[in-house]
């Protein structure tokens, strides 16, 4: 364990994204405040020593060992409970999975169920996280009708989380309709992929833990 | 208008004024507010209607867009230019034996003078001038201004002809490429009104003077109010989703659905902004796209409250909502986007058939459904002031355009190139 922390260095370019950019730089200055103390204590074990300071000195030295290794534990603790990088990564796209809807039903289906279920433990373990769901149709309907379809899916599925524990003023919903659609063409392939709801981060998700097992 | 004359004298003046403004001068020593009669066409035809060359360096243009107008209004047939019948010159009678000869039963007239032009109107059948009339024409030649006035005089042709005022002298809003747009009746002078927001459902005010729009925003959907020179403000800030705005018949109100967790409810806000108070009882449904009686008493709009979205009507308060036409078996439950008919009678909507939207009209008296289109598909029915032309976003050429309807003949023309104009509203006409 003497570079504890060193598969954070290089730091991938992808860490320093705008929104990583808060964790990696705590992350980075845990690790090297521990590579710091290290540097600080190796040289004492070997020092030699004149006899009169030994019995002092081997007791001041047996709790600075003791406070180096608290230190170097609790910081690993802490560098454990948040999310590597690619954890962080990870998590970030279970949060905003696109689940599916059936035709002109905003009813949660059993497949849209399993992708809320995975988001449900990082919401709770990361309780400064707010979300916005947008609500979308296929292009089927009519333009108008189908931006009130689109709140209705928005609506079902925060009530599913806030059902589940989630409170809803962590949750923003808003429409839109058939005016943004994820995949284009008259098909029904297109059609499937245009009834969503999206999941946008809006805050919270500076330093992400991931959920204990 | 006459609170200001407190004379019943001067007062009376006044009405008689407006009302012999308002149907023309007629001419041949007719009392002023008595028509002299309209020109018909042999045989329950059409009239052939003859627009005479006009003199003057834009004349050609003038003769043009009046010919145009009279066509796409439907209701005379406009005959070829010919060297056959010549403009008279100065205070002459026209040859009504050469109109008569080339099937004409009416010959139009303009002479361009300083400010303004003089229009006559001549009867073939009865070798009379049966209306003639000084207007004035405003605005630099060739420009928006100008070209409206010109379809001013189109329009007032079109009354003195037929017994119905045109309706070249209005303009359309639509949506393309998430811009708000306005276009003359014709297709011309088409311009961006708002900038890239994500506009939806333009309405016209009644005095046509600014348009009520919904735009979508990150955080949710906003009502706002423009004029026709694009300066914009916020009725309704952005919360949940407020969504399809229309005026209230008054002017004084708009009409919108604000959507949140419990469902998409109707409400109606002071035009300038303020309390909203809730006119649709939903229970927990959808409920938009709200269009008003000429009256205001009534008010048409979608509902999902039976499990689909179908066009319902009920009292402007929400109370005596009724489904506006049954299903017949054939026919898929997804009708939606009513617009209620400027003279009350009909109310123009769109249904699903074979998968795709056709416009449709019922008439209220009896409930007869009639379908305007089967070509491609075709959303979002919006009625001309004349009552009897409908607007609709149509697919029928690959990409959606707006398509003017004429409900008797089913005549139907292109008044967009775009790529995908949608959401048309109809204004009132703007030259009185």
């Amino acid at each position: 364990m003497t570079q504890p922390f060193n598969f954070f260095f290089p730091v991938p370019e992808y860490v320093m994204h705008r929104r990583h950019l808060g964790a990696a730089l705590v992350l980075v200055a845990l690790s090297l405040g521990a590579c710091k103390k290290q540097v600080a204590v190796a040289p004492v074990p070997t020092s030699p020593s004149t006899a009169p300071a030994i019995d002092v000195g081997a007791a001041a030295r047996r709790a600075r060992e003791q406070f180096v290794r608290d230190s170097i534990a609790k910081a690993q603790a802490a560098a454990a409970a948040m999310a590597s990088a690619a954890e962080v990564a990870n998590l970030r796209a279970i949060l905003e999975a696109t689940v599916l809807f059936e035709y002109d039903a905003s009813d949660v289906t059993d497949a849209a169920r399993t992708s809320l279920d995975a988001k449900l433990p990082i919401l709770r373990t990361n309780s400064a996280l707010r979300i916005r769901i947008s609500g979308h149709t296929d292009s089927r309907g009519s333009d108008e009708y189908n931006l009130a379809l689109g709140l209705r899916r928005a609506a079902s599925t925060r009530k599913y989380l806030s059902d589940r524990g989630i409170a809803g003023d962590r949750i923003d919903i808003v429409s839109f309709g058939e005016e943004r659609p994820a995949a284009t063409g008259d098909d029904d392939a297109a059609y499937a992929k245009n009834r969503r709801a999206e999941f946008e981060i809006l805050s919270g998700a500076e330093a992400l833990r991931v959920p204990p097992r | 208008m006459s609170i200001r004359f407190r004379v019943p004298f001067l007062r009376a003046l006044t009405r008689a004024f407006l009302l012999s403004l308002f149907v023309g001068v007629s001419f041949a020593g007719a009392q002023p507010g008595v028509r002299l009669g309209l020109i018909y066409g042999e045989g329950g035809k059409r009239p052939g209607i003859y627009v005479l060359p006009v003199a003057g360096a834009y004349g050609d243009s003038v003769r043009t867009i009046v010919m145009r107008d009279l066509d796409f209004g439907d209701r005379v047939t406009v005959l070829p230019k010919t060297t056959a019948l010549a403009t008279p010159s100065g205070p002459a009678a026209i040859d009504y034996g050469a109109a008569a000869r080339l099937g004409v039963n009416g010959v139009v007239q303009i002479a361009i003078i300083t400010g303004g032009a003089t229009l006559t109107l001549y009867n073939v059948a009865a070798k009379q001038v049966l209306q003639r009339k000084v207007v004035s024409l405003t605005g630099t030649v060739y420009t928006q201004p100008w070209r409206l006035s010109i379809h001013g005089v189109s329009d007032l042709f079109e009354e003195w002809i037929s017994g119905e005022k045109g309706v070249a002298s209005s303009r359309l809003a639509y949506v393309a490429e998430g811009r708000l747009w306005v276009i003359d009746s014709d297709g011309a002078n088409a311009s961006a009104l708002t900038s890239a927001v994500r506009a939806l459902s333009p309405n016209f005010s009644p005095n046509g003077r600014s348009v009520v729009y919904a735009a979508l925003e990150p955080a949710g959907s906003a009502i706002y109010v423009t004029d026709l020179r694009g300066a914009s403000r916020r009725i309704v800030p952005p919360s949940g989703l407020n969504i399809s705005p229309t005026f209230t018949p008054d002017g004084n109100g708009i009409a919108y659905a604000h959507g949140d967790d419990f469902g998409t409810e109707l409400y109606v806000v002071g035009s300038g902004g303020g309390t909203s108070r809730r006119i649709s009882i939903g229970r927990g449904s959808d409920n938009t796209s709200p269009s008003f009686s000429p009256d205001g008493r009534r008010i048409a709009f979608t509902s999902g409250r039976s499990g689909r979205p179908d066009v319902y009507i009920a009292d402007e308060d929400g109370t005596n909502a009724d489904l506006l036409a049954a299903l017949s078996s054939s026919a898929q439950a997804y009708r939606s986007s009513p617009d209620w008919s400027p003279d009350g009678r009909a109310i123009a909507f769109q249904s699903q058939l074979d998968g795709r939207f056709q416009a449709m009209l019922i008439t209220l008296r009896d409930r007869a459904v009639k379908q305007l289109t089967t070509e491609g598909s075709n959303e979002d029915p919006a009625w001309a002031p004349d009552a009897r032309h409908v607007v609709v976003s149509s697919t029928r050429t690959g990409v959606r355009q707006l398509f003017v309807l004429d409900t008797e003949t089913g005549r139907a023309r292109q008044v967009t190139v775009a790529p995908g104009a949608r959401l048309p509203a109809w204004s009132p006409r703007l030259v009185p």
